[in-house]
């Protein structure tokens, strides 16, 4: 089948759209800037629709995670996609999933932000591949992540082994034009039934599974180094100067600097493991290697491992590129020893302009009411959590002490009372809540924390764009099952009208010495101003 | 050739509507086209750009070199001035003159705007007052749009034109002849104030 129709897609599309040719039975993923929109471009495909696939967002990464394996055990493709701290939450199922093996093939995409243009760090996904012992792709364009698909799906059906797609916020959210193929692969499966000795992992068949993976990895090797999306170019005969190791869309800051052709020795890597074979080869050829990857140093570190400790190999581990940050076609330059332009200095009049709460949104009541009351109480301490609300931490409110990682908010507020703070106060978001924090109200209600939890309900998973969220209607309910006493579950509708009566029971469940779980509800204006909308262009 | 652009704004102006227009264009005539986009936490009212490269070669980065940029296209005249070392040195700064104000320390605006008018290619114009003038009160995007479609090079105005037209064609007629309208009053407006630059 050719590639024959050009479309202009995101990279996160194009990944969506190689899923949905290569046949996957479903998506399973939660929001999560930058890998959101693969899922939604699943649930807005009419084949999608038309086959019946999955694609409703789930709970958290690990329930996404461990769906896809029972989707993978019964021989059918399941795709999973997260941003690249989505990967921790479901590192158990991640790591289990390479020793189960897969029966149906499993692409796991995980999308790293380098720069934290919308995350809290800037952790590199291939570890996670390495450590699971995985085959990791990492495409350089659009058009090889489209293509990348099929062949991943084909690699983890053939290896037996789930395989991880690394991508990073500027594959994810930049847009090219597409060749794709005029038809879809239908619905596989392999037809295979999956061996229940595999897949349970009581320690016997564990340490027999266990050296099977690890015999796995000289085919994982052998496959790399003649990977077809590993390029190797060797313009010279004698030895160079340099030769450049280049990774995912690093390659392409690269060559955007070597119009007329990348004058070294270079390997582009976008298969791993490491092709060790091909690098040895290059490093021989060259006076010394530079690698150009996209997040932390993962191949620099192995190189050092590769070859002789005398050889010099430079990047983001020696210095010689930005440590932190998002590589870019004048960092890499610089590095190259490449003249620079001259440019326009920066402009005077120019401050930053940080992003801020919606006006009208309901979480600035929130933060407004919360405020007001903890004036009265100089050791309070208010533990906040991932989702749009974070922006109180910034002016005008200032009110958050903290903000760590999915469902932090509730267990750092439990461990801070239990050590004597108080008011030692929660705020997290409905999604986030359902995502992550309904085990730690848990442990709160257990011990009798003396904790107040501000779940600020907006009915959405507003922050990625306004995604279902898991809980919506259930939060009462779910606090109720937790054991929290239903007296100190309250439900507020956060107008400014309405200031004295939050106010009030904020205090009072703030003086109650237990566990408190106050509901602010009202819906986020995006998804509301979006409603309306669509109501208006229906009446037209 | 080659045209890179720095499309600049605060989150929720819409410049990611004019380069779809462009988009589509590009995609039609057959060029290549990259197109960084900001997605998530900046779009809250934050500083938002997008780097839309378009050639008849490949195109190899997603992002546009430092002095680089033919053009920096801005909603907001300080989002326009942040981008200033991207611009190339005979580059044009095409933007909306209005204030967006929603940070308390916006520089002083009279500085703001001499600083803009001391660069030495600017087009400036109020696209919001423009578009109220006429009515057509969400289509500042598109005024603005129109006004640099002299300065794309591998696109020329017709082209784009039709653009504007296929992708409001879903809205109705009324609003593709709207925006139609828009795009043209953006054209024209910078053919007469700067027919000797062109």
């Amino acid at each position: 089948m050719e590639n024959k129709t050009i479309h202009l897609l995101l990279g996160d599309q194009a990944i969506a759209l190689g899923a949905l040719h290569a046949g996957i039975s479903g998506v399973y993923a939660y929001p999560g800037t930058p890998s959101t929109e693969i899922t939604e471009f699943i649930q807005a495909s009419p084949l999608a629709r038309e086959r019946g696939l999955h694609s409703s967002w789930c709970t958290n990464e690990k329930t996404a995670m461990e769906a896809a394996l029972g989707v993978s055990y019964v021989g059918k493709r399941a795709l999973v996609c997260m941003k690249h701290v989505g990967m921790n939450v479901c590192a158990d199922a991640f790591v289990n999933a390479g020793m189960t093996g897969v029966n149906g093939g499993i692409v796991v995409v995980a999308a790293d932000d380098p720069s934290m243009h919308s995350s809290q760090n800037e952790q590199d996904s291939r570890f996670y591949g390495k450590f699971a012992m995985v085959p990791i792709l990492e495409p350089s364009s659009q058009q090889e992540a489209y293509d990348m698909m099929d062949f991943a799906y084909d690699l983890s059906e053939t290896v037996g082994l789930p395989v991880l797609l690394r991508i990073t916020t500027r594959m994810a959210h930049s847009r090219a034009n597409v060749a794709v193929k005029e038809t879809a692969a239908p619905v596989a499966c392999t037809g295979k039934a999956s061996v229940p000795t595999d897949w349970v992992l009581l320690p016997g068949n564990a340490r027999r599974r266990y050296l099977k993976v690890i015999e796995a990895q000289t085919d994982l090797l052998e496959r790399a180094e003649h990977s077809p999306f590993n390029r190797f170019t060797f313009p010279t005969d004698g030895k160079a100067a340099k030769g450049i190791v280049a990774c995912g869309i690093g390659y392409n800051y690269v060559m955007e600097n070597y119009p007329d052709g990348c004058p070294f020795p270079l390997v582009k890597v976008a298969q791993y493991p490491l092709p060790t074979e091909a690098l040895t080869r290059l490093a021989n050829a060259c006076e010394e290697l530079w690698v150009v990857e996209e997040g932390q140093p993962f191949v620099e570190e192995q190189l050092k491992g590769i070859l002789p400790s005398t050889y010099t190999v430079k990047g983001r581990l020696s210095g010689d590129l930005p440590r932190t940050g998002e590589l870019t076609p004048d960092t890499v330059r610089k590095a190259l020893g490449l003249p620079c332009e001259e440019v326009f200095a920066t402009a005077q009049h120019v401050v930053p302009r940080p992003p801020a709460l919606c006006n009208g949104c309901g979480h600035r009541d929130v933060y407004d009411a919360l405020n007001r009351v903890i004036a009265g109480y100089p050791d309070a301490k208010v533990f906040g959590d991932i989702g749009c609300y974070t922006l109180g931490a910034l002016p005008p409110f200032r009110a958050l002490n903290s903000c760590v990682d999915m469902g932090a908010s509730i267990t750092m507020a439990k461990g801070a009372a239990d050590a004597g703070c108080f008011p030692s106060i929660a705020v997290i978001g409905d999604s986030t809540f359902t995502h992550s924090g309904m085990t730690g109200l848990l442990d709160a209600v257990n011990d009798r924390a003396n904790i107040t939890v501000i779940i600020s309900d907006n009915l959405t998973t507003a922050m990625t764009g306004g995604q279902d969220s898991a809980g919506t209607n259930k939060f009462e309910a779910i606090c109720l099952g937790l054991g929290v006493e239903p007296e100190h579950v309250r439900v507020v509708v956060p107008l400014p009208k309405n200031m004295e009566e939050i106010t009030r029971i904020l205090r009072e469940e703030i003086d109650y010495n237990g566990v408190s779980v106050i509901i602010p509800r009202r819906e986020c204006m995006q998804t509301l101003n979006r409603k309306l909308k669509q109501k208006r262009a229906a009446k037209k | 050739m080659k045209t890179d652009i720095i499309l600049s704004g605060v989150g929720g102006q819409g410049i990611l509507s004019i380069a779809t227009i462009i988009g589509e264009a590009a995609t039609r005539m057959g060029l290549n086209l990259k197109q960084a986009e900001v997605h998530g936490m900046s779009q809250r009212g934050g500083d938002v750009q997008s780097n839309l490269r378009l050639s008849d070669a490949p195109i190899a980065s997603d992002l546009i070199a430092l002095g680089n940029a033919d053009l920096i296209l801005s909603l907001e005249p300080m989002e326009a001035l942040r981008y200033l070392p991207y611009l190339s040195k005979e580059g044009w700064i095409i933007t909306s003159s209005a204030p967006f104000v929603n940070i308390p320390n916006y520089p002083d605006v009279d500085a703001l705007l001499a600083e803009l008018d001391a660069q030495p290619h600017v087009v400036a114009l109020d696209v919001e007052q423009l578009a109220k003038e006429h009515q057509m009160p969400k289509s500042a995007n598109v005024i603005l749009l129109g006004a640099a479609a002299a300065f794309l090079k591998v696109l020329d105005a017709p082209t784009l034109r039709e653009s504007v037209a296929r992708i409001f064609a879903v809205k109705g007629e009324a609003v593709v002849s709207l925006n139609q309208q828009a795009f043209d009053l953006g054209y024209d407006y910078v053919k007469q104030l700067h027919a000797q630059c062109l």
